[in-house]
């Protein structure tokens, strides 16, 4: 592969970690696009400098999204990158495939675009990485046919993600493949047609373990709880024990509530469901015999984003429990109500979790109709600056 | 026209026989080797994944071969993972010791699972990315050479440790809530280009955009200022007006940040704290890089308890210690001046000397 002549990016393809270089590589065997991708981004190895100009705009027929314009800002050296677009496609909820669905995706993309892939993008969307504003439309059209169709970019409702969810997991207090498909089917218009002032994300996970990292990445996290006992099956933990496993130093001890006791005489586990914060932790270490409780639901957190621009935020809990049952309408009220007041109330680019911030928590509560409970809350106020409404006061002259 | 808003694939259509008839009905798992689930259901049925390692930007032909030795294994069914892992879904027990033999002669990588370092989220990077400080991909790559072996089981570690990579402090990527992230910053602010500024740019758009009111107008020149001792060199005006510039390859480098987590098991979730303000760029191996993340893994690795995650593991020792046992200097760059920053000032005499 000399004729690339890339000293730098070369050596990123030794060693035993599969290499990214090797994978440009293979695809620049068929495409001009991968190839100058490879020899611009050498470039940008020996410079320290990305080569890609600010945004563009491309667009593809009834869609206000989902492709993201890419140009070279050295296009007279790498003419195959002068546009090298993005087409975000829309994953399978729990990022599940076939094989033929996989072939089928890879020969449209080998026909209209570079051969190269992110599986997936850190919103969850397969990320077709590189194609020309000539082939987007016939390339989109074609995915089309294969039944893939476009996620959300730019001031929409992005490309919703879960974790694996009940297809595999034992954790599994929701069917979050499930809500995950059902939401984005009723959310196809603002997740296609951006209408709002920046983007808003919706994660679900199915137990507090988090997988889809939802309480960081999305603006709106659905987490799976439940709200009864955790289930103990004794002779399993009996199993553990005499195996060696030691229940105090591994789990009572580690119980951040101290909800769990070990009755070494009965040889018996016992929890004290009220003090139970649903950590997960006894659950993780002990799976054969601890599992999630039977009444589940969700806990909603709003508010999760990275830094930009007021600082990164971990939703703050909204909803401490759910009943997650499709149609799922509770919920979609809910972000219905949520993203009609920010669209009317944020400034350009201002996450909710800043307008919320902006206005204040018992404020948003109030405008969307939630009570405020504790669990919203690490601790109450402490400063004495209270806001009063006319009418909780005394009327005076 | 061509159909629109159909959404993508059904999942339901994409699960092999074993999960659609025990959707919802699994018991426990357990880890039988590195790499390797076996999920059980309360019917008694089983299925293994197999999980490799990716490179998460991968070509067509990558896509075929997962696809080929999925067919052959798995009746074609395989998924990906939140950390851009492959798994293969195993129904048929007698596949699994040639599903393994195959990945291995093919050099695929098993590993990811339980008491490991599993693959990094990292971003786009010079690659594909309009406000890149750095390749993502190429430091990712040479943290997981470096701690491949932590991957695949070799060398076990108190606990799950999570990297995350982002190649600007947008952060793409959970780096925020990360065992240890590395991030591009700037050091030095955005240049502003009056005339380009004067033809483009929106100018109340780009004076709102800034979070810290360092934009003003600048009237004779149809443009706008920016004042060095407000800028925090977010980027988020080079985001709303393509006239201003923020990229400087000599200033431009990474920062490593640790602690973070997102899982609720027994702490809540924590925020990535800094550890390194700054690591300059050096491709294609950013040995510096490599070498602290690997010094971190050890530190945190050698001196945790079973079961701590890294924060964990701070937050009992405190900083103070953290820094001292790690030999990383503390200085004016760790102590926070922005929206939160009171919050992580320290008002007690409970510290360690």
């Amino acid at each position: 592969m000399d004729e690339f002549k890339t000293p730098l990016l070369d050596e990123l393809e030794k060693g035993d970690w599969p290499s990214f270089v090797s994978e440009i590589k293979k695809a620049a065997k068929t495409s001009p696009g991968a190839a100058d991708l490879l020899r611009q981004l050498e470039l940008s190895y020996k410079e320290k400098v990305g080569h890609w100009k600010h945004g563009g705009i491309v667009g593809v027929r009834g869609y206000g999204g989902g492709v993201v314009g890419r140009y070279s800002d050295v296009p007279e050296e790498f003419p195959h990158v002068r546009e090298f677009h993005t087409a975000r496609v829309n994953q399978v909820a729990g990022f599940f495939y076939t094989a033929e669905k996989l072939r089928q995706l890879a020969d449209v993309w080998d026909k209209y675009g570079s051969g190269l892939y992110n599986m997936h993008g850190s919103t969850g969307d397969i990320i077709l990485l590189g194609t020309t504003t000539e082939n987007l439309q016939p390339c989109v059209d074609e995915l089309s046919d294969i039944g893939f169709d476009l996620g959300g970019s730019g001031g929409a409702m992005r490309t919703l993600s879960c974790c694996v969810g009940k297809a595999r997991c034992e954790k599994a207090c929701i069917d979050s493949t499930d809500i995950i498909r059902d939401l984005t089917m009723h959310y196809q218009d603002v997740i296609h047609r951006p209408q709002w002032p920046y983007k808003f994300k919706i994660k679900v996970s199915a137990c507090p373990n988090d997988c889809a990292a939802a309480s960081a990445r999305s603006d709106l996290a659905v987490m799976g709880v439940w709200r009864d006992a955790l289930r103990i099956d004794q002779e399993a933990v009996r199993e553990y024990i005499a195996k060696g496993f030691k229940i105090n130093e591994q789990v009572v001890n580690k119980c951040p509530t101290e909800a769990l006791s070990w009755d070494a005489e009965k040889q018996e586990l016992n929890v004290c469901t009220e003090e139970c914060t649903r950590c997960m932790h006894c659950i993780n270490v002990m799976p054969k015999a601890i599992s999630i409780g039977k009444e589940t639901g969700a806990t909603l957190l709003i508010g999760g984003k990275v830094p930009v621009v007021k600082g990164p935020m971990i939703g703050w809990v909204l909803v401490p429990f759910m009943k997650m049952e499709p149609p799922y309408t509770e919920l979609k009220d809910l972000v219905d109500k949520i993203t009609d007041w920010w669209a009317d109330n944020a400034k350009n680019r201002e996450r909710v979790g800043e307008l919320i911030e902006r206005v204040g928590l018992a404020n948003f509560l109030e405008v969307i109709g939630l009570k405020p409970v504790p669990q919203m809350v690490k601790a109450p106020r402490h400063n004495p600056y209270i806001f009063w409404n006319p009418e909780e006061v005394e009327k005076r002259g | 026209m061509a159909r629109t808003d159909f959404g993508p694939p059904d999942f339901r259509e994409m699960l092999p026989p074993v999960i659609k008839e025990n959707y919802g009905q699994w018991k426990y798992h357990t880890v039988p080797r590195p790499g390797v689930l076996k999920h059980v259901s309360y019917s008694g049925a089983v299925l293994h994944s197999v999980r490799v390692a990716s490179p998460r930007l991968v070509s067509s032909d990558f896509i075929r071969d997962i696809s080929d030795i999925a067919e052959k294994y798995c009746d074609g069914f395989l998924r990906f993972t939140t950390r851009n892992n492959v798994e293969f879904l195993v129904s048929d027990e007698a596949k699994l010791q040639p599903l393994i033999d195959e990945l291995d002669a093919k050099d695929y990588l098993i590993g990811g699972v339980g008491l490991s370092i599993s693959n990094i989220v990292h971003t786009q990077g010079w690659i594909h990315c309009k406000s890149a400080v750095t390749d993502a991909s190429g430091i990712s790559k040479n943290i997981m050479e470096d701690l491949k072996d932590y991957f695949t089981g070799k060398i076990k570690v108190p606990s799950r440790l999570r990297i995350a990579v982002a190649c600007c402090v947008n952060m793409c990527g959970a780096c925020h809530c990360s065992d240890i992230s590395i991030v591009g910053i700037h050091r030095t602010i955005p240049r502003v280009n009056d005339e380009l500024a004067s033809k483009i740019c929106e100018i109340p758009t780009t004076i709102a955009a800034c979070p810290t009111g360092a934009i003003r107008p600048n009237p004779k020149a149809k443009s706008v200022t920016i004042n060095s001792e407000k800028c925090m060199m977010c980027g988020n005006c080079t985001a709303v007006c393509p006239a201003i510039k923020i990229m400087d390859p000599v200033n431009d480098g990474v920062s490593i940040w640790v602690g973070g987590k997102l899982s609720n098991s027994r702490k809540a979730p924590m925020f990535s704290k800094l550890a390194i303000p700054f690591i300059p760029n050096n491709p294609p191996y950013w040995p510096e890089v490599t070498d602290a993340v690997r010094h971190l893994v050890e530190v945190w690795a050698s001196h945790a308890r079973e079961g701590e995650r890294m924060g964990e593991w701070i937050e009992r020792i405190g900083w103070e210690r953290f820094f001292k046992l790690t030999d990383l200097p503390f200085t004016n760059k760790h102590i926070d001046d922005f929206t939160h920053a009171t919050t992580t000032f320290r008002s007690s005499t409970q510290f360690k000397f």
